[in-house]
């Protein structure tokens, strides 16, 4: 037997977009062991509800995420709807709907991206940032906003969009689709990719059940749970199916991750058809007095916002579950016994979200 | 599975035009909801101070007193909760992103208008008679 020796990944790491560490315990190229350590980027915004109005801090809750960031702001949303009873208006869900999908799509295409550039395809990362950016224009359109887009409330959404603007979206989502369509060929067809990734990192099924996969993650590994289904904002009014892969291995969740490019095209000409006319907000008064917890499914997996409230306009307690912070003992999983220069496309493959994680 | 299935999508970027602005030669892309920045019109300005209670991230502090309204563009997250209270629409959002700091610092700070002060009434002398036995 050789001598055991660990070779610390990350927190810097040219595949990282965001600081993890992680220590490598390798016997030749093989990886034995892995010790996972967070706490690089913790900013303690949990705590921050304590000093903050609870309408104000939704933009604080909303930057728990540079990514996911419009999911957090609805999930917080609806936590402090659900304690103080509000019915939210229909065409605020749809919106709501609308935009969530607009940033699953924007974070899927931002992943694939990263992950071309993970495997060293620069071309496929370029084509996929490239039609990225059709998405954060309508985005930025309709909400003002790139990334963080600010736009929802409790009691509502913050802006409308017209008619005109919508079928202009779904136009421009149709024009979009023969390339979207090229771009994941690519990813389902190309010999260096399917090289590169097929029987990569394979997470069973029974591991991902027992472990707490969330998301793409726990999809790819033929585990059909997909938050959407639970019917929050408008999601009970869709028909849609969670993509669910069998394979379980890098190629398994990078699928999932593609074809739910596709089913978010599909939602949002959904949404757009069934959309009805009124108001997008109501008058919220008062403060919250309860507790509940709110889920959502956001591009990378389940996400669970807990909410504490005492009657007055400064909340208790606000606690988050991210999805990556769920994926990261299945990772630690999927890393032991595989090849060390394996791992960086492994890592990436949970869609690793680290300031999500530590908040 | 191919080789070749990158070569379509490269052949038609090839003889397409770039995708990308030469950003600071070409102005880049915004539209009319775009949040850039906060921008205040310091006439107007009543110090009431709403905007520095809606704050979330505390970047405004209005000082009564002095008169003067300052934003600290470090802290500023550009959510337009400022600009959705203002009862006299003195702040607006401009739609361009502030220019990028190079230093530590970013706070502006602006000597406003100040509460409108009432028009003083015309003194009689029976009304003055009786403010001046009170002090």
């Amino acid at each position: 037997m050789s001598n055991q020796i660990t070779v610390p990944f990350g927190p810097q790491h040219p595949v990282l977009p965001e600081p993890i560490h992680l220590d490598l315990v390798l016997e030749d190229e093989r990886v034995v062991d892995v010790i996972p350590s967070i706490g690089y980027v913790h900013r303690g915004l949990e705590k921050l509800v304590e000093k903050r109005e609870y309408p104000e801090y939704i933009y604080v809750a909303e930057r728990i995420c540079g990514i996911c960031s419009y999911v957090h702001s609805n999930t917080y949303a609806e936590c402090i709807e659900h304690i103080m009873k509000i019915e939210v208006p229909e065409r605020a869900q749809y919106l709501r709907t609308i935009w969530s999908e607009y940033s699953r799509m924007h974070s899927h295409l931002l992943w694939l991206g990263l992950f071309a550039d993970g495997m060293g395809f620069e071309n496929l990362f370029m084509n996929a940032w490239k039609l990225r950016e059709h998405i954060l224009d309508d985005l930025e359109a309709t909400t003002g906003g790139r990334v963080i887009q600010g736009v929802c409330k409790v009691g509502g959404v913050r802006k409308d969009i017209t008619p005109e603007k919508l079928d202009e979206m779904v136009k421009g989502l149709k024009g979009m689709e023969p390339a979207l369509r090229d771009l994941t060929s690519v990813f389902f067809n190309d010999a260096s990719v399917s090289h590169r990734l097929k029987g990569v990192g394979v997470l069973q099924k029974g591991d991902a059940y027992t472990l707490g996969a969330v998301g793409p993650t726990a999809r790819g590994s033929g585990i059909g749970i997909d938050l959407r289904q639970t019917g929050y904002a408008a999601y009970g009014k869709i028909n849609f199916k969670p993509v669910v892969e069998q394979s379980g291995d890098c190629y398994g969740r990078c699928a999932v991750r593609a074809k739910e490019l596709f089913t978010s095209i599909d939602i949002i000409g959904q949404c757009v058809k069934k959309i009805p006319e009124g108001p997008v907000e109501v008058k919220v008064v008062g403060a919250p007095d309860g507790e509940y917890f709110a889920r959502a499914e956001q591009p990378r997996g389940e996400v669970v916002h807990y909410i504490k409230g005492n009657g007055k306009r400064n909340l208790v307690r606000h606690r988050v579950r991210t999805p990556t912070f769920t994926n990261i003992p299945p990772l630690v999983t999927l890393l032991k016994g595989c090849e060390l220069a394996d791992v960086p496309m492994i890592v990436l493959s949970i869609d690793p979200c680290v300031g999500c994680a530590e908040r | 599975m191919s080789y070749f299935e990158m070569t379509k999508t490269v052949i038609k970027s090839l003889f397409s035009r770039p995708a990308t602005l030469m950003y600071p030669a070409k102005p880049a892309k915004i539209t009319p909801l775009t949040r850039g920045h906060v921008t205040i019109d310091p006439a107007k300005c009543i110090t009431c101070r709403s905007c520095q209670r809606k704050c979330p991230t505390q970047a405004i502090l209005v000082e009564v007193k002095e008169k003067t309204w300052q934003i600290d563009q470090m802290r500023c997250v550009v959510c337009d909760c400022c600009v959705e209270v203002c009862p006299t629409k003195c702040l607006t959002m401009d739609t361009q992103y502030p220019v990028a700091l190079t230093a530590r610092g970013g706070v502006t700070k602006v000597t406003v208008a100040g509460p409108k002060k009432k028009e003083p009434v015309a003194p009689t002398d029976g009304a003055a008679k009786p403010a001046e036995k009170k002090e």
